[in-house]
C-alpha cells in the first residue's frame, strides 16, 4: 500500500485513491498515419521495464481526477516524489505545492 | 416550460417540475428501510440524509481571476482554494479539484443561479447541474469520527481535517466528497447509484455506537 | 480432575473467578487470567496432538506465538468454529470448547500414528513431491487427508454469526510489542506529545517482564509495567492495543494489527460489539520491539510431551502459577535458561539437574544455582529424552569444548521434564516484510533485522540486547528518536534503575550430538509442526540442495503455521554445518505476512454479504423490486433481467416482453448507461478524436451512434452521442465501460491534448432514463407531453427534443437499440420514479410492458446490433464488425485506433468477422462460446473458426438466432459451419447477415 502525493490536492494519499496508468512520458506519435507498423508497434506493446527509478503516470482517480507523474523505485517501492505532467523527473516532491 | 436560453451554444434546463411531481431523493426508500436502532438521547451517531439540496458541478480555471471573480459575484461566496469550502446561509462551495467546484444549494433556485453564473462567467468554464445524481449524507455525533475511520482511508483527526475542509476520497468501496461542516457533523456527498450502498455500509457500521436515524436533538429543537 | 499442576499462590490470575472448559470433550477448570494452554497444564493435560508425519504424541512446548504444537480448534457451536488457534495464545473464558486438531482420528489412537510407525522411514525429505505429487489428479485426494492430519482444523460450515471490522489509523508512532523497551519507546515517545499507538499480541502488556525475576526501581519488574501503563492510559495521544497482534508490514510504514476484541470473553461476540478489528495503519515512524524467541536445542527425541522451552517453564510458573511437571531437567547454553530451574525449585518441585554446555560458565546465576544446591553438570548436554507419552528420563553426556561430540557415556536422569535453552532468536518476521534481509550477528548468536528503507528502528531484544536494563535504555531512545521523526521534541527522561543478574557469554549450540551419527540416532525434532528432523535436513543437502530457501522447499522447514518461529535458526544452523559453512554464509529464509494466522472473518471485515460489493440503484429500482423484477449483475449495477408473471418459464416472460415491444410498446430502465457532460468549444474537435466516425457537422437537435477505440484498433465502447448545443454534447456509453470511457476522455485530455477547450463530467446518476419502443410508443409519449411535437417528420429518429413529460423537464431522444419507433426520455433522477409510474398509468391501454436486459439483448440481436464486451472481445476492430459505415478514415486529425486498425495484422481477410448464424434446426439455440468447425468428423483437436458471441430464441421470428465469429465470415455468407458441443451434439448452423429483421430498417422509420 503505497502513499502518493498528489501534486494537485498537495498531499499524501493512500493508494487506494489512485489508478496506476502505466509508464509516463510515452508520448502518442505526433503523425500516426505516416509511423511504420513497427514503428507504432512499439509505441503500442513495448515497454520499458527498468530496475530502479521509474517514472508512472498515474491518476488520482478518486480524489481530483488528475494525471500527473510519480518516480519510483521498482526494486524497494520507494517513492521519490511527483510531479505534474509537463514537469520534469527531478521535480519530482512530496510536499510543497502551493494551493 | 421552456425558458429563453442565454447561452445558445449550451443547453441548458430548468430542471423544476410542475407543483404535482412528486420527487424522490436518492435515499427516500433505503432510509424508510432501515431501522433506528437509538433513540437520540443514547445514541452516539446521528445519520440522515440532506435530501433534494440543489448541486451544480463548477468547471474553471481558478488562476483565472475573471472566472474567480464571476463566480463569487454570482454567489457572493469566495471561490474557495484547495480542499476548502465557502458557506453561506443557503449554500455551500466546495473545492473538488483544480478547475472544479460542487454548489450546493436550494434546489428551487439552482435554475436560477446556474443563470447568474453564466451571466457573470466568459471564456472556458462550464455548468452542469447534477442535483439528481447525487446527494449529502449527514453524519454527525461524537462517535462520527470513529464511523468514517471505518469507512474512509482519509484521516479525520482535528488537525488533518479541521471544519470546513473538504476531501474527496473513498468510502467503503464507493467515493464521497466529505466535508466537516463542525467538529462532530460530516456532510458525505456521495453518487446517487452508490447512495444506498453508502447508507447501509454507515448504518452497519454505526451500529455499535448506538446510531439514531435523523438529527440531534438540539437540532430539532 | 482438580488442578493437580495448579500451585497454592501467586501468578497474575484471579482465583476467584475460576472458569470452566472442555477440551478434547471433557471438562476443566481454570481461572480468569490463563491462557488455554496453561489451563491445560495445570489440568494435567500432557497430550495436546499427534505430529503430522510420524503420529508422535505432542505436548505444549512454549508459551506463546512460537507454539508448535498446541494447536486447537475452537468454538462451541458449528458458526462459531475457529481453526489454527495456539492455546497459548487464547485467553481463557468460561464455557470455552477446545478440540484437538491434530491427531485425527483420536489422540489416543490413530491411523497415521500407526502408518507413521510402519512406514516412517518411507517419508523422507520432500516427500510431498516424491509421493504426492503423481498422478496429478490424486492430489485432490491427498491434499483433504494431509490437511486433516497436519493439524491444520476445519473450517465451519455455518456463516459466523459475529461481526469483524476494519478501522483507518493515522499515527506519528507505532510500537509493536509492550515489553521492557516498547513500553519505554512508547512511553517517551508519548511524553514528546506524538500520537502514540501501542499494539501488543497478549492480552496482558508487559512482555516478558511479567514473569522477569529481576526488579525495577527496586520493586517487582510488574509494578513497573503497571506504573508505565497507567500514565499511557491517561494520554489521549495514545492507543493502546492489547490482544493485538502486528501481523502486516507493507509499504510505506503501512501496517496491519489484527486486534482480537472480545476472542477473551467468549465463544460469541457481546451484542453490537466487534469480535475482532484489523486496524489498518498509517505510521509517519515504527519502533519494532518484538523481542525475541527463545530457541530450543535439538536432541534425541526431543518431541516428547514434557519437552519445553525453558523461558516457558517460567512464564507458566510465574505468571499463570501453573508448573508442567514434578521433577526438572533443565539444559541450556546461556544463564537465561537458569531461571527456570529457580523458578521451579521456588515451586516446591523437585529440579534434578541444572544442565550448562559450557565447560566453566560463571556469573551471578552459576552463583546462585551453586548456592541452592542444585546438581549443577557444566560441560554436558541432554543427549536424549525418553518415554512413550511423557518424558520419563533425560539421558546426559559429557560434551566437548565446542559442543560437537560427547567425551563420555551417558548418564540416565528420571524426570518428568526437560526445559532447555539454546539462547534467543530476535523475532526480526516484521522487518523482513518490505524486503529487509537479516543478517547474523555472533555476538548475539541470532539473526538481527539488516538495513531497513522503512521510517523505522528497532529497540530490546529483536535488535540483540538481551539483558533489561540495555532493553530499557534502547527503548526510551528509540522513543525518542521516533518522536523527533515525527517532528516533535522529546525530552530524555530518567532511565529506572534495574537489579538484575550479571550474565555470562552465552554458547553457540543448536544441535546437541548424540553417540550415534544424525542419521542413525533417534529422531531429533527441528520443526515440530511438520515434522523436520535434523537427519530430513542434513539429507536435503547430502541431495544437492545448497540454497536455504531450497532446503526450506524441501523439507517444508518452517512451513507449518508457525512459520518456524522454533526450529527455523535450528534448522539453518544444521543445514550450515552439514555444508561445512557457517550460519552468515548460508543466511537465512525470510518472512512473510501474517505473522500469525488471521481469521478471514477480519480479512473481510465488514465488506461480506450485502456490503461486500457496492450494489448501484436507478432511481426506478424500488417499482422494479415490487413488480418482480429478476435482476442481473451489469458491473455494479443491479438492472431488471426481466418481468415474470406468476406461473411464466423465464422463455415464456422474454417471448411476452419481446412480443409486446414489437407488436405495442415496451418500456426499459435504460438509466444505468454511461453519460457523459461535454461543454467547451473544442468539444467537437474532442469528440472526433476520440471515436471512429465523423462528428463535424452534426447539428444541434441531432445524435450519432459512435465507436471508440483503443490505441489498437479495437473497439471497446460504443454509444449515441447527442449534439446539445454547438458547444455542448452528451456521450453515452455502456453500462460497464462508463467510469473507463471516462478515464480515458480525461487522459487524452490531460496528457495528449490539453490545449483543447473542454470540460467532462458524469451526468450518469444525473438522469434516470427511460426508454419506451414500439409502434405504440409514439401515442403514448403524446399523452404526456404538450410542448414537444412527436409528428414523424419534425421529430425525426436521431433527433432530440426538450420539453415536458408528465410535468417534468426533459430530454428526449428518437434513438433506438431494438430497431423499433423508440424513444429515450431522460429526467432528473429525483423525478424518475414519478415519470416512471406515469408512462404505466397512461400506458394500461397499450398494455405497456416492462422489459429487462434480455429481452433487449434479444432484440437488438434480431437487428445485428452489437454489445461492446459481448460480440467484442477486445480483438475486433470495426471492419471486422462489419462495421465500415463507422469509420471515417479521412478525418483531418488521426483519430485514436486509425493507425491500430491499419496494422498488417488487421488488414488480413481472413480474420475472425462477425456474422449471423442460423441453426439448421430452428429451435436449437446454440450455446454461446461454442466453437465452430468446418468438419464435424476432423480428428480432436479440430481447427476452430471462431465462437458463438450472441444466442437467444427470437418469439418475433419463430427461431433461434445467433452471432457469432468466423475466421473470413463475411466472404462466406451461405455456408454451413458445425459446432460440436461437449454433450456430444453436433449443431450445424448456415452463415447469414447479422440482420434478421427488418433489413432495411423500417420500423424505426414510421
Amino acid at each position: 500500500m503505497f502513499r502518493i502525493y498528489c501534486p494537485y490536492c498537495g498531499e499524501l494519499r493512500e493508494e487506494e485513491e489512485f489508478h496506476p496508468k502505466g509508464p509516463a512520458h510515452l508520448a502518442r506519435p505526433a503523425d500516426p498515419d505516416n509511423c511504420t507498423d513497427e514503428q507504432w508497434g512499439d509505441f503500442l506493446y513495448f515497454r520499458d521495464n527498468p530496475r530502479g527509478l521509474h517514472n508512472e503516470l498515474w491518476v488520482h482517480a478518486l480524489g481530483c481526477r488528475k494525471f500527473f507523474n510519480v518516480t519510483r523505485d521498482t526494486q524497494t517501492y520507494l517513492i521519490k516524489g511527483s510531479y505534474r505532467l509537463g514537469e520534469s523527473p527531478d521535480q519530482a516532491r512530496t510536499s510543497g505545492d502551493q494551493a | 416550460m421552456s425558458e429563453l436560453q442565454t447561452d445558445t451554444r449550451v443547453s441548458i434546463m430548468n430542471q423544476m417540475p410542475e407543483a404535482d411531481v412528486t420527487a424522490r431523493s436518492a435515499l427516500y426508500f433505503s432510509q424508510a428501510a432501515t431501522q433506528p436502532v437509538f433513540g437520540p438521547g443514547q445514541a452516539q451517531v446521528f445519520l440522515w440524509e440532506d435530501a433534494l439540496r440543489g448541486q451544480l458541478v463548477i468547471r474553471g480555471d481558478a488562476s483565472n481571476a475573471d472566472f474567480a471573480k464571476g463566480v463569487s459575484s454570482a454567489l457572493d461566496l469566495a471561490l474557495p482554494g484547495r480542499l476548502s469550502s465557502s458557506a453561506s446561509a443557503t449554500m455551500a462551495l466546495l473545492w473538488i479539484a483544480p478547475d472544479e467546484w460542487l454548489l450546493l444549494c436550494d434546489l428551487e433556485q439552482a435554475f436560477a443561479i446556474e443563470t447568474r453564473l453564466r451571466d457573470a462567467l466568459t471564456g472556458h468554464y462550464a455548468v452542469i447541474n447534477v442535483s439528481g445524481g447525487q446527494t449529502q449524507i449527514r453524519l454527525a455525533g461524537s462517535a462520527a469520527a470513529s464511523v468514517l475511520q471505518k469507512s474512509m482511508p482519509y484521516a479525520v483527526s482535528d488537525a488533518h481535517f479541521p471544519v470546513g475542509k473538504v476531501v474527496t476520497t473513498a468510502l467503503s468501496k464507493t467515493q464521497a466528497t466529505v466535508r466537516r461542516i463542525d467538529s462532530t457533523d460530516w456532510e458525505l456527498t456521495v453518487r446517487r447509484s452508490f447512495a444506498d450502498y453508502a447508507w447501509r455500509w454507515l448504518t452497519d457500521a454505526s451500529r455499535e455506537y448506538g446510531l439514531h436515524l435523523g438529527q440531534p436533538e438540539h437540532d430539532e429543537t | 480432575m482438580r488442578q493437580t499442576n495448579r500451585l497454592a499462590d501467586g501468578g497474575r490470575i484471579d482465583r476467584s473467578k475460576p472458569l470452566t472448559f472442555s477440551f478434547n470433550g471433557r471438562q476443566y477448570t481454570g481461572y480468569e487470567g490463563d491462557s488455554l494452554s496453561s489451563a491445560l497444564i495445570a489440568n494435567g493435560v500432557n497430550v495436546i496432538g499427534r505430529s503430522f508425519k510420524y503420529g508422535r504424541p505432542r505436548g505444549i512446548v512454549a508459551a506463546g506465538a512460537d507454539e508448535p504444537n498446541a494447536i486447537v480448534q475452537l468454538g462451541a457451536t458449528e458458526a462459531t468454529q475457529v481453526p489454527n488457534v495456539r492455546a497459548t495464545q487464547q485467553p481463557l473464558f468460561d464455557g470455552l470448547v477446545s478440540q484437538p486438531t491434530s491427531g485425527w482420528p483420536s489422540l489416543k489412537f490413530d491411523l497415521l500414528g500407526f502408518s507413521g510407525q510402519v512406514f516412517g522411514r518411507a517419508l523422507p525429505p520432500g516427500f510431498y513431491y516424491k509421493t504426492f505429487m503423481f498422478p496429478q489428479t490424486a492430489w485432490k485426494f491427498y491434499e483433504k487427508h494431509i490437511r486433516k492430519a497436519a493439524g491444520l482444523g476445519r473450517s465451519p460450515t455455518e456463516p459466523d454469526v459475529d461481526e469483524y471490522d476494519h478501522l483507518n489509523q493515522h499515527t506519528d508512532v507505532l510500537v509493536v510489542g509492550a515489553g521492557p523497551a516498547g513500553l519505554s519507546a512508547a512511553l517517551t515517545a508519548a511524553r514528546s506529545g506524538a500520537h502514540v499507538i501501542l499494539a501488543d499480541e497478549q492480552a496482558e502488556m508487559g512482555g516478558s517482564l511479567l514473569s522477569s525475576r529481576s526488579r525495577i526501581n527496586g520493586a517487582e519488574a510488574s509494578q513497573w509495567v503497571a506504573d508505565t501503563l497507567q500514565e499511557l492510559a491517561g494520554m489521549d495521544n495514545v492507543l493502546l492495543l492489547p490482544n493485538a497482534t502486528v501481523n502486516g508490514y507493507h509499504d510505506h510504514n503501512f501496517l496491519t494489527i489484527h486486534e482480537r476484541r472480545t476472542d477473551h470473553l467468549g465463544d460469541r461476540a457481546p451484542e453490537n460489539q466487534t469480535r475482532q478489528r484489523m486496524h489498518r495503519v498509517r505510521a509517519d515512524w515504527v519502533v519494532l520491539a518484538t523481542g525475541a524467541h527463545e530457541r530450543p536445542l535439538v536432541y534425541a527425541n526431543n518431541d516428547l510431551p514434557g519437552c519445553m522451552l525453558a523461558s516457558a517453564v517460567s512464564t507458566y510458573i510465574r505468571r499463570y502459577a501453573v508448573i508442567p511437571g514434578h521433577s526438572l531437567v533443565a539444559m541450556t547454553t546461556n544463564d537465561a535458561g537458569y531461571q527456570a530451574a529457580f523458578d521451579w525449585q521456588d515451586a516446591g518441585r523437585k529440579v534434578v539437574a541444572l544442565v550448562d554446555t559450557r565447560q566453566a560458565p560463571t556469573g551471578d546465576c552459576v552463583e546462585e544455582a551453586r548456592r541452592r544446591g542444585i546438581r549443577l553438570l557444566t560441560g554436558h548436554a541432554v543427549i536424549e529424552a525418553k518415554g512413550s507419552t511423557r518424558v520419563s528420563a533425560a539421558r546426559v553426556a559429557p560434551l566437548s569444548e565446542d559442543g560437537q561430540h560427547l567425551t563420555g557415556p551417558a548418564e540416565k536422569l528420571a524426570c518428568d521434564t526437560i526445559a532447555s535453552s539454546g539462547g534467543w532468536s530476535p523475532a526480526v518476521h516484521l522487518s523482513c516484510h518490505t524486503g529487509g534481509r537479516p543478517v547474523w550477528n555472533d555476538d548475539v548468536i541470532g539473526f538481527v533485522p539488516g538495513e531497513t528503507l522503512q521510517r523505522q528502528s528497532i529497540a530490546g531484544a529483536i535488535a540483540g540486547t538481551f539483558d533489561l536494563a540495555g532493553c530499557l535504555e534502547q527503548g526510551t531512545q528509540q522513543g525518542a528518536e521516533a518522536a523527533r521523526q515525527a517532528g516533535y521534541e522529546a525530552k530524555p527522561a530518567a532511565l529506572p534503575t534495574v537489579e538484575e543478574p550479571a550474565t555470562g557469554n552465552a554458547m553457540a549450540l543448536f544441535c546437541i550430538p548424540h553417540e550415534q551419527r544424525i542419521s542413525r540416532a533417534p529422531k531429533q525434532f527441528v520443526d515440530f509442526q511438520n515434522d523436520v528432523t535434523a537427519a530430513a535436513i542434513e539429507l536435503a543437502t547430502r541431495e544437492g540442495f545448497e540454497s536455504i530457501e531450497h532446503v526450506k522447499r524441501y523439507t517444508a522447514l518452517g512451513f507449518g503455521t508457525d512459520q518456524g518461529k522454533l526450529g527455523n535458526i535450528n534448522g539453518m544452523a544444521i543445514a550450515a554445518k552439514s555444508m561445512n559453512k557457517t550460519i552468515a554464509e548460508t543466511g537465512t529464509t525470510i518472512f512473510r505476512p501474517n505473522y500469525t494466522p488471521v481469521t478471514f472473518g477480519a480479512i473481510a471485515g465488514r465488506h461480506c454479504d450485502a456490503l461486500f460489493d457496492p450494489e448501484r440503484h436507478t432511481a426506478m429500482h424500488d417499482w422494479h423490486v415490487r413488480h418482480g423484477a429478476l435482476f442481473e449483475n451489469v458491473g455494479q449495477w443491479k438492472r431488471p433481467w426481466y418481468y415474470p408473471k406468476p406461473g411464466e418459464t423465464m422463455q415464456q416472460s422474454l417471448d411476452r416482453e419481446c412480443l409486446a415491444t414489437r407488436n405495442g410498446v415496451g418500456i426499459l430502465d435504460a438509466s444505468t448507461l454511461g453519460k457523459i457532460d461535454i461543454q467547451g468549444k473544442d468539444a467537437r474537435e474532442f469528440i472526433g478524436r476520440v471515436y471512429t466516425n465523423a462528428w463535424a457537422k452534426l447539428a444541434v437537435g441531432k445524435c450519432r451512434y459512435g465507436l471508440m477505440c483503443g490505441e489498437d484498433g479495437m473497439v471497446f465502447d460504443d454509444g449515441v452521442t447527442s449534439c446539445l448545443g454547438e458547444n455542448h454534447f452528451l456521450m453515452t456509453t455502456t453500462t460497464g465501460g462508463a467510469a473507463h470511457v471516462l478515464e480515458w476522455l480525461e487522459l487524452y485530455h490531460q496528457t495528449e491534448w490539453p490545449e483543447l477547450e473542454v470540460y467532462m463530467n458524469t451526468v450518469t446518476d444525473h438522469w434516470a432514463t427511460m426508454t419506451i419502443a414500439g409502434p405504440d410508443s409514439r401515442k403514448l409519449l403524446a399523452e404526456l407531453t404538450d410542448d414537444i411535437d412527436l409528428d414523424k417528420d419534425s421529430f425525426k429518429f436521431m433527433d432530440w427534443r426538450q420539453g415536458t413529460v408528465a410535468g417534468v423537464p426533459a430530454r428526449v431522444f428518437r434513438i433506438s437499440f431494438t430497431g423499433e419507433l423508440s424513444y429515450e426520455i431522460n429526467v432528473p433522477a429525483n423525478y424518475g420514479l414519478h415519470v416512471w409510474e406515469a408512462l404505466f398509468e397512461k400506458g394500461e391501454r397499450y398494455n405497456l410492458t416492462p422489459y429487462g436486459t434480455e429481452t433487449m439483448h434479444i432484440l437488438r440481436a434480431e437487428k445485428g446490433f452489437i454489445i461492446a464486451g459481448q460480440d467484442t472481445d477486445g480483438s475486433m476492430h470495426p471492419y471486422d464488425l462489419g462495421l465500415d459505415w463507422a469509420v471515417k478514415e479521412d478525418k483531418p486529425y488521426s483519430f485514436i485506433g486509425k493507425r491500430g486498425m491499419k496494422r498488417e495484422d488487421c488488414l488480413r481477410q481472413d480474420r475472425k468477422q462477425l456474422v449471423g448464424l442460423k441453426t439448421k434446426d430452428p429451435s436449437i439455440v446454440l450455446p454461446e462460446g461454442a466453437q465452430a468447425v468446418d468438419d464435424p468428423k476432423q480428428p480432436v483437436p479440430m481447427t476452430m473458426l471462431g465462437h458463438v458471441t450472441s444466442s437467444y430464441y427470437s418469439a418475433n421470428l419463430g427461431r433461434s438466432i445467433a452471432m457469432g465469429v468466423i475466421r473470413g465470415g463475411h466472404q462466406r455468407s451461405g455456408d454451413t459451419v458445425y459446432y460440436p458441443l461437449s454433450d456430444g451434439r453436433v449443431v450445424e448452423a448456415e452463415i447469414t447477415s447479422t440482420l434478421f429483421l427488418d433489413p432495411k430498417g423500417e420500423r424505426q422509420n414510421v
